[in-house]
């Protein structure tokens, strides 16, 4: 009789020093940019219950009717459960792309559906771009800061990553010129420049009218391609609507990046992206590489909501519901936050980008606002080079409202207690910010640090100065 | 037996305790105890009531965790621990009072000099900084002074970049140290009772020496066990190290981190709870003595229940 081989137990064996030698000895180049940290253990303690997280960017899935996901799954399962079990065509269901095109047709845009490949949601869209086009080497430009989730993508191909610097109207496109002489006399071109043109995460600013057309016309004359990754276009609070740069270029140069996450639901992962037919080929291809196939039942439910016609109201509540939890931020940090601190005041989407004195890394502010139980992202998860220190992201859409007052509140104190301590290490510094923290007036600045300067020597941008901001 | 494993809490170290955990956890089951997993929080003691474990593994780390709190309430409960008692992890915790019972034993240990917040918003302690400057000299060492990983820890090169550090270093704790920097190999003894355990080195692997993030993970830190050293270079880094737990009344176990200067073993620390995941340097050291993880949760479990074997 054969002896049967124990079950093995539930946790697999200790790994020892000589295993731990092994496995480094496999891994691959690309993962030596692959990094953990120490931060990344503090991160650890911001999920603990008591934590008010402004760190997330989550939209409120709470606000989704639970009736309408229990009916929309049961007509699924009653009509097409088989079909729904089953794999998919890599490139997405055609059903799916019309919804698709119902999405990007209510921001302007006409994609032809055989242009587009259904992806597991957005972040897939950035990997599998980046796979496309990407060599190790390679440059590829972005936002200063940029979307903290799209670093380890670029980092994971070896990306050569040259950031642009942003003020309050997006991207720096004169400066983005100025990196593209430079690299054209390196004899570089850059494979693609990757930007978040409408509420950009993190710093919540918008690429104004000019800047979009410019930069298309620079995609167009240098024959650039430029990755538009805009998945809160549709989450627009005031202002009036500016066109998607896919828009204005007709998908020549500028390949799209579009996902439910923000307008249905993140857990669905259904995002997708559009891309000129020579793209999209490989794209496909690296697709079916990665997962053959996005989940066909997620496909199927949102086929079925979408048949139901009420998405736009849906999108319609979230609006009303970010857009106070926006205000609601914007007051406090006005009320708590130093006036040495800027931030920026978004027309959407889901982030608030604040920059502090130079002197405060945020990274350390974090562990002190840990002790008060409130935590946010610091700065430098947006930044492959380091910079971003006394910057940190805020998230107004996940939180409620008594949640943003009391979290800004804490925030607010700790950032108070830095100032003042800096203070009383560095005398002969003007005041900045005392408890009752008076609003900033252009003579009280003028006098005091050069507030304005310091940013920029530090690379960040200031837009609102604290009690200067017009709402 | 009945072995509650302590874990987690609020410490800033959290995760790396829950990873401790999770490989104690696991050698404890395989040993054949009964294990109690519990994440520390404020029902803390009414589970250790309900549950009444023979013995508990102290697996936290950080602020909250080896400070002693934790201990203090298990020795109150009359339950035993694995560990230094209460008051060895205070004084291991704090590197004020660490260093001041080092120096008070002869070990040498870098200059230092420790200020609380109060100090610099209160009494004007700024104007002392230039004079400390002078004595410690640059680059000088920033430390909260209470924690256990590198959180917190800053280098400053001039004048210009302590007022940065000190306010790094104050969000970890009130109280924080301005040290002599001292420039050698990097070295941990780990301790088990009484007897010191294949030394460490760790050996950053170029990029910036300054970097203490870099220490904790691999593919930028290398870390050779048994570290090689003279005879008499062992000797004297072992007979620091014993000496600074004998100082500190660590008993059970303890990482004592020292440099080893052209003038011998400064001590930097010692590490009431040493980390005990798959990288950290107790377990390594300990397999470089022969000893699997299984035998060295077991060893540290019976030096809990029999404290005076050890």
């Amino acid at each position: 009789m054969t002896e049967v081989p124990e079950p093995p137990h539930k946790r697999r064996a200790h790994t020892s020093t000589r295993d731990l030698e092994r496995y480094a000895d496999l891994f691959a180049e690309r993962t030596t940019v692959m990094r953990s940290s120490a931060m990344r253990d503090l991160m650890a303690v911001t999920a603990r219950p008591e934590v008010i997280s402004l760190a997330g960017g989550l939209p409120d899935t709470s606000t989704f009717p639970a009736e309408s996901l229990a009916a929309q799954m049961s007509r699924v399962a009653a009509e097409s459960a088989a079909a729904a079990l089953q794999y998919g065509p890599t490139e997405g269901f055609d059903e799916t792309k019309d919804c698709i095109v119902e999405v990007m047709a209510a921001e302007g845009m006409l994609p032809d559906p055989d242009d587009i490949v259904v992806t597991t949601g957005g972040q897939q869209a950035i990997d599998l771009v980046t796979k496309t086009l990407v060599d190790p080497g390679d440059v590829v430009i972005c936002e200063a800061p940029t979307y903290p989730g799209a670093v380890p993508v670029f980092c994971s191909y070896q990306a050569d990553v040259r950031q642009v610097e942003m003020d309050g109207d997006g991207m720096r496109i004169d400066l983005l010129e100025e990196l593209l002489d430079d690299l054209r006399a390196e004899g570089r071109r850059p494979k693609f420049i990757y930007t978040a043109p409408s509420f950009q995460n993190p710093a919540g600013v918008t690429l104004s009218l000019d800047r979009r057309v410019r930069l298309v016309e620079l995609a167009q004359e240098h024959e650039l391609l430029v990755v538009e990754d805009n998945p809160y276009g549709l989450l627009r609070y005031g202002g009036e609507p500016l066109p998607p740069l896919y828009q204005l270029d007709g998908g020549d140069f500028v390949i799209y990046l579009g996902t439910f996450s923000k307008i249905l639901s993140p857990g669905i992962r259904l995002g997708w992206v559009v891309a000129p037919p020579p793209v999209l080929e490989k794209v496909v291809l690296g697709k079916g590489a990665a997962d053959l196939c996005t989940s066909t039942l997620t496909q199927f439910f949102v086929r079925q909501y979408f048949a139901e016609g009420g998405w736009k109201n849906y999108v319609e509540d979230l609006v009303g519901i970010y857009r106070g939890r926006r205000d609601t931020m914007i007051e406090a940090l006005t009320e708590h936050f130093p006036a040495a601190a800027t931030w920026t005041e978004p027309e959407g989407g889901l982030f608030i980008w604040a920059t502090l004195p130079e002197y405060i890394d945020t990274e350390d502010l974090l562990a002190k606002a840990l002790r008060s139980d409130v935590a946010f992202v610091p700065g430098k998860a947006a930044y492959v080079d380091g910079r971003g220190g006394a910057s940190m992201r805020l998230n107004f859409s996940g939180v409620s409202d008594e949640e943003i007052r009391e979290g800004i509140a804490r925030i607010g104190r700790v950032i108070r207690e830095q100032v003042e301590l800096y203070e009383a290490l560095t005398p002969g510094t003007p005041s900045e910010a005392s408890p009752e923290s008076a609003p900033a007036t252009p003579g009280r600045a003028a006098e005091g640090m050069p507030v304005d300067e310091e940013a920029e020597a530090s690379n960040v941008f200031p837009l609102r100065k604290a009690g200067g901001a017009s709402g | 037996m009945k072995v509650a494993v302590l874990k987690g809490g609020r410490s800033l170290e959290r995760g790396v305790s829950l990873r401790s955990a999770a490989r104690v956890e696991d050698a404890l089951e395989r040993l054949g105890h009964k294990v109690v997993p519990i994440d520390v929080g404020s029902d803390l003691v009414k589970r250790l009531r309900a549950e009444e474990p023979e013995v508990a593994f102290v697996a936290m780390h950080g602020v909250g965790g080896e400070d002693g709190t934790a201990q203090e309430l298990l020795e109150i409960l009359g339950i035993p621990f694995t560990g230094p008692d209460a008051a060895a992890c205070a004084r291991c915790i704090d590197k004020v009072m660490a260093k001041a019972a080092m120096r008070g034993a002869g070990i040498p240990t870098p200059d230092s000099f420790a200020f609380t917040q109060t100090a610099f918003r209160e009494l004007g302690a700024a104007d002392a900084l230039a004079d400390l400057e002078g004595t410690l000299g640059f680059p000088l060492v920033v430390k909260p002074s209470r924690g256990g990983s590198s959180l917190g820890i800053k280098f400053a090169g001039a004048p210009t970049e302590v007022p940065g550090a000190l306010i790094a270093a104050f969000s970890y704790d009130d109280r924080v140290i301005l040290e002599r920097f001292v420039a050698g190999r990097e070295l941990a003894v780990s301790v088990l009772g009484t007897e010191p355990l294949p030394i460490v080195e760790a050996i950053p692997d170029g990029g910036d020496r300054y970097d203490f993030e870099a220490r904790y993970e691999i593919g930028r830190t290398r870390f050779v066990c048994p570290a090689d050293l003279s005879p008499t270079e062992r000797a004297a880094v072992t007979d620091a190290a014993l000496a600074t737990c004998r100082a500190l009344g660590c008993e059970g176990f303890a990482r004592v981190d020292l440099i080893l200067a052209a003038d011998g073993p400064w001590v930097l620390e010692a590490n009431a709870i040493p980390g005990l995941t798959d990288t950290s340097l107790l377990p390594q050291a300990a397999e470089a003595a022969g000893m699997s993880f299984e035998e060295l949760v077991t060893r540290i479990l019976d030096m809990a229940l029999a404290p005076s074997a050890a």
